[in-house]
């Protein structure tokens, strides 16, 4: 039965998805609305918008689960233990800053392009990672980690056979927060000459086009569902 | 062995010292049981002998080797260890639990898994059926068998117990305690068991330590301990009636009577009454001819059976206890069956005898006389 539950969610939800997303170019491409959009909508075009789309988010992603993951470690660890508190509370205050002010930010900073882009999503992913990495350690039971130091396992063995197997669903929850703030965030991107499936909304609030705008809406929000689904996939599987 | 001296220990932000001027020496395959209130301090002596707490001032020896000296984590491999809320790590199987010392120590796989197998059957969980269950899936006592296993997976000569048995039911605790004290008898490891019910200690111990307030007050063998209580604290905790107190130190073994009144499974009503008119009683044994115990038969039963035979009417037994287990056992399971007498018998279901409430009651009223 799980093993059918396994197979299932890893085609027919995503092959699902895919149709929804090749509908949706299909249809947009061939009901246009207008000269004006009918220049964006062409089949090259939207992939290539798409492509930049997925690079974005799955690079700034990469890169802060790269920072955010040993980081949130170490802040775990019962030296670090104010600096802990600290970095909880900064990172719930940073949460709060609009995430087109990080943008903004780091365009004053570094100027235009796919490079800035993926710095600001980078800034902005960061945040649910380390504190969820941080919170999934810090639940760990004490009983269970005295009864492993009790046993004699080394500090080392302690972290990686047993807080962070036990933490993996947190630290789970906070990658698929953060990959799905990407995928949206990731649209303000075109403000900064980013790329992405963002072009489309934006010229379409510029001409007053509703078929581009839903364009670039839809297939985000498709995007998102199918990468949080995947994520999810991955950590019943290897979780 | 394992000495302290002196050792003190005071929590940081608190003002009373949580262990004070605690000398005590354990002796080699010896079994000592701290015993005292909640917060005396049971635990923390406890931790301070594998070094999951630092004494504040004082000496631990283990083997003659001041422990301070000692790497922790070396110290800790060859000191087995059951928390008090037991610790069972539940993302990994009972295998991968019990396995954790073996494989910190790196022992091949082909000997952690023979390892494994022999211990779940050493605390009769049966490997076949719960290797690959997680500890979720056990019964509360399930899992307290799962950690004593998971304390002893590398065979280390010493054991610190923190109350193991205490989150089941007073009947399981008992098969526990006695199982526990048959694998002793082999072992003869020297063990730390820590409990705040007196009589767990008086039934566990070779030597019993009553703390209080940090303080140790008495360290003596369960004998003198019960004959003589060194203050009243230690008195009230023993009880008035120490003669009750000791039905946990006298086991069955040494007292069963084995006249008892049964009948084979082929045996004809006639036969089944002759044999209570006989021993003048109301409740015949069933037992066949490899002397294993079938059921029991009351003197109700035998009305309007006529031509029936023993095996026919007899009635499951379920008022029995085990070889080696002691007198206050029988006594629970007396009450909890609501019967005046238990069937003993051995770990191959053949009776060795009966133990009737009467005894009982002479045994504690002879000793409350003398
Ligand atoms: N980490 C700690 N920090 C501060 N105080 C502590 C700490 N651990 C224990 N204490 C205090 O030390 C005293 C002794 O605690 P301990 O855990 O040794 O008691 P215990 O005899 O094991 O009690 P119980 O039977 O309830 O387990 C208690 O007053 C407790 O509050
Ligand atoms: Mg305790």
């Amino acid at each position: 039965m799980r093993q059918r539950n396994r197979v299932l969610g890893w085609t027919v939800m995503p092959l699902f998805l895919l149709a929804c997303g090749a509908f949706t170019i299909y249809y947009f491409v061939e009901n246009p609305g207008g000269a004006m959009a009918a220049r964006l909508l062409i089949y090259p075009n939207v992939f290539k918008l798409i492509q930049q789309h997925v690079l974005l988010v799955v690079v700034s992603s990469l890169l802060a689960i790269a920072t955010a993951l040993p980081l949130g470690i170490l802040i775990s660890r019962p030296r670090f233990r104010t600096l802990g508190l600290v970095v909880e509370n900064v990172v719930n205050v940073a949460q709060t800053v609009p995430s087109l002010a990080v943008l903004a930010l780091a365009f004053t900073f570094l100027g235009w392009g796919f490079n800035t882009a993926v710095f600001a999503l980078w800034c902005y992913s960061l945040l649910p990672i380390l504190r969820n990495t941080y919170a999934g350690i810090r639940s760990v039971s004490p009983s269970i980690l005295e009864a492993a130091r009790g046993m004699g396992m080394t500090p080392g063995h302690i972290l990686g056979r047993i807080e962070l197997p036990l933490a993996t669903p947190i630290i789970m929850g906070g990658i698929r927060t953060a990959v799905v703030i990407n995928v949206g965030t990731a649209t303000l991107a075109t403000f900064i000459a980013g790329g992405g499936l963002g072009d489309l909304i934006v010229t379409g609030i510029g001409v007053r086009r509703t078929e581009l705008i839903l364009a670039g809406a839809i297939l985000s929000a498709v995007l998102a569902i199918l990468l949080d689904h995947l994520l999810s996939q991955a950590e019943a599987e290897f979780g | 062995m394992i000495k302290l001296e002196q050792v003190s220990r005071v929590f940081p932000g608190s003002e009373v010292p949580a262990v004070v001027d605690l000398t005590m020496t354990i002796g080699d395959g010896e079994v000592c049981v701290l015993v005292g209130p909640s917060g005396c301090g049971k635990t923390t002596t406890m931790k301070m002998i594998n070094r999951l707490i630092d004494p504040t001032s004082g000496k631990i020896y283990v083997n003659d080797q001041d422990t301070s000296k000692i790497d922790p984590i070396a110290l800790r491999l060859g000191i087995g260890y059951v928390i008090q809320e037991i610790g069972l790590f539940p993302h990994m199987t009972i295998a991968e639990n019990v396995a954790t010392v073996p494989r910190e120590k790196g022992w091949p796989r082909d000997r952690i898994n023979q390892r494994v197998d022999e211990l779940m059957h050493l605390v009769g969980l049966n490997p076949g059926t719960y290797r690959n269950r997680l500890p979720a899936d056990l019964s509360g006592g399930q899992r307290q068998r799962v950690g004593v296993a998971r304390a002893m997976a590398a065979d280390p000569p010493i054991l610190l117990m923190d109350e193991p048995f205490g989150a089941v039911d007073p009947i399981t605790r008992a098969r526990l305690q006695n199982e526990f004290l048959r694998l002793q008898e082999q072992m003869k490891k020297t063990i730390v068991f820590v409990t705040h019910d007196i009589d767990e200690a008086i039934k566990m111990g070779d030597r019993i330590a009553v703390m209080r307030d940090g303080r140790l007050v008495q360290y003596e063998e369960p004998d003198k301990l019960l004959s003589m209580p060194a203050d009243d604290f230690v008195a009230t905790l023993v009880g008035r009636n120490r003669s009750i107190k000791r039905l946990h130190l006298i086991k069955v073994n040494d007292v069963v009577q084995n006249e008892t009144p049964f009948v084979t499974p082929e045996a004809s009503v006639d036969e089944i009454r002759s044999a209570m008119e006989e021993r003048k009683t109301n409740t015949v044994l069933v037992v066949n001819a490899v002397n294993k115990l079938q059921g029991v038969i009351s003197r109700a039963e035998l009305k309007g059976v006529e031509g029936a035979r023993a095996a026919q009417i007899a009635q499951p037994v379920q008022n029995t206890v085990e070889w080696g287990a002691t007198l206050n056992d029988a006594l629970a399971v007396m009450l909890n069956y609501g019967e005046r007498y238990v069937a003993v018998v051995n770990s191959r279901e053949e009776l060795k005898g009966v133990i009737t409430l009467n005894y009982l009651l002479d045994l504690v009223r002879d000793d409350a006389a003398a």
